[in-house]
Formats: structure tokens, sequence, C-alpha cells
């Protein structure tokens, strides 16, 4: 149960003063306002970021010098309801194309009252990006955790 | 293979372990600075930092005369720390750049802050 709770998705929730359709717009349209800078794997640098508005639409980074680094898609287009994206970068922070790997960002906008709005993130499925190189090389495939997890979850529940 | 992965999630079943682990996923610690935010004494807290290490949850590094351990971000557990921290900052972020852009239209338009803005400008 409570090692579960370590390898559970990631869930983190705010509360803004403002309607879901502006919580939407600044998430995706002002992304740029509000990414910390310091996130960013472009080794060219940063500039801004994106969030394409579409289904299918790109998640992506762009450095000063132009040069763009993807980070995920859109999967999920709902405003002002709904967003959800891949988040393709693996522990190393390279872009994993393989949709298999990809985790995902699943973001809602629930209006708590007039003018307040709860903003619920959970990332999750990371797994399959976990230890890209390393840990996947040393343990010789990428096979075993979704084989071995369920043996886990029942270990640490007895 | 598959026992390795097993080490690495079965390191963190002590509660102990768990919580230097998280205090580690916040930021880079000595064994001494671990300790003092636990209740629990160096050597305690050594042994912990090892099986997290032979599991390769944790790394280390030598910093003059101390050693710095920090969260392998290799591994899953790693990985979802670094991304609770992420998301963490980001969206204190998103609420604050959410909350200015609110007030810049309330202060702009005030008569007008109740409506839906999604029309042709």
């Amino acid at each position: 149960m409570n090692t579960e709770q370590t390898l559970a998705a990631v869930h983190r929730t705010v509360t803004v003063r403002a309607t879901p359709e502006k919580a939407f717009t600044v998430f995706t349209a002002s992304f740029a306002s509000w990414w910390p800078t310091g996130y960013h794997v472009n080794p060219n640098g940063y500039e801004t970021a994106f969030i394409e508005p579409r289904v299918g639409g790109r998640w992506y980074e762009r450095g000063p010098d132009g040069s763009e680094c993807d980070w995920g898609r859109v999967l999920e287009w709902d405003p002002p309801r709904r967003l959800k994206l891949t988040w393709q970068l693996d522990s190393e922070y390279a872009f994993d194309p393989d949709p298999d790997h990809a985790s995902e960002v699943d973001v809602t906008f629930t209006e708590e009252e007039p003018g307040l709005t709860r903003v619920d993130l959970v990332h999750c499925r990371f797994e399959g990006l976990a230890g890209g190189q390393s840990v996947a090389d040393t343990v010789g495939g990428e096979s075993g955790w979704t084989a071995i997890l369920p043996h886990y979850v029942e270990a640490a529940a007895a | 293979m598959g026992t390795y992965r097993l080490e690495a999630l079965g390191a963190l079943g002590d509660p102990t372990r768990r919580q230097i682990f998280e205090l580690l996923a916040a930021e880079p610690l000595s064994v001494g600075e671990l300790a003092q935010r636990l209740p629990v004494s160096r050597p305690a807290v050594s042994q912990h930092l090892r099986a997290l290490k032979e599991a390769g949850l944790v790394i280390d590094r030598a910093a003059g005369t101390r050693r710095i351990y920090q969260v392998n971000p290799s591994g899953v557990a790693g990985l979802r720390a670094y991304l609770d921290q992420l998301w963490g900052t980001a969206l204190a972020s998103f609420q604050a750049a959410v909350e200015a852009t609110e007030a810049a239209v309330e202060a702009t338009n005030p008569a007008d802050q109740a409506t839906d803005t999604e029309e042709t400008p």
C-alpha cells in the first residue's frame, strides 16, 4: 500500500481564481508565460514553448536559434474542461518517439464556484520511459516491468 | 534480471527509507543533513542509504570530505520523484500566471469580468 503510493501516478491539484475558460487558455495558449524555464531539454537553450491547440498537436520548446525539441503530443483537446498530453521525455531527457512508451499528462478544469477553478493534473504511465538506457540495459530489457509489478503489488499488500 | 527491479521497489517498503528517498527527491543531501531531519541516527541513515544505493534508487558523489546523495533519475521511482517536483513548481507558477492575467483583465475591463470572452475580438 505504502510502496504503491510511491509508484502511483503523480497527482497535483491547484485552485485558481479564474473561470475554467481562462484557466484553460492560460494553460495552453499562454503555456510559455508560466512554464518554469529551467525545465527544458534543448542544449541550445530555451526561449519559448508551445502546445498546439488540437488533437495530434505538438508540445514542444524552441531555442533562441530557432531549433525545436519535442516533448509530446496532444491526445485530447476539450476546452475548457480537459486537456490530455503525452510526455515522451525519458529519464535521460531524450524524446522517445515510441507511443507505447509515452507517459500521459491528464489535466482537468473543474469550476468549484463562479470564478474559481480547480485544476487537477495527473501524470501517469511513466514506467515506459523510466531508465531508457541504464536500467533497461542493466536488467536486460524493458518487458520485465509489466510482468513484475503485479507480483510486487501483491507482495507489498501481503 | 527481474530481481533487480523487485529489489529497487522493495527498498522503498520501509517507511524511514521512503522518507529518506523523498527528502532526496527534493534536494541532494549528505548523511549528516539527513540525520538532522529524521528521528534516526547517522549509522541508521547510512544503512538505509546503502540499501537505496544497492537498489539503484539513489546515487552519491564526493563533495570535499562529504558524500552527497541524490535520487537516481534513471529508475522509475526517481523519474516519478522528478516529475512530482516538476509539476509542483510548474503549477504554482501556472496559478500565479492565471491570477496575474485575471487581475489584468479585471483592471482593464472591470464591467466585463464575468462574461465569456471567447467571441471574436
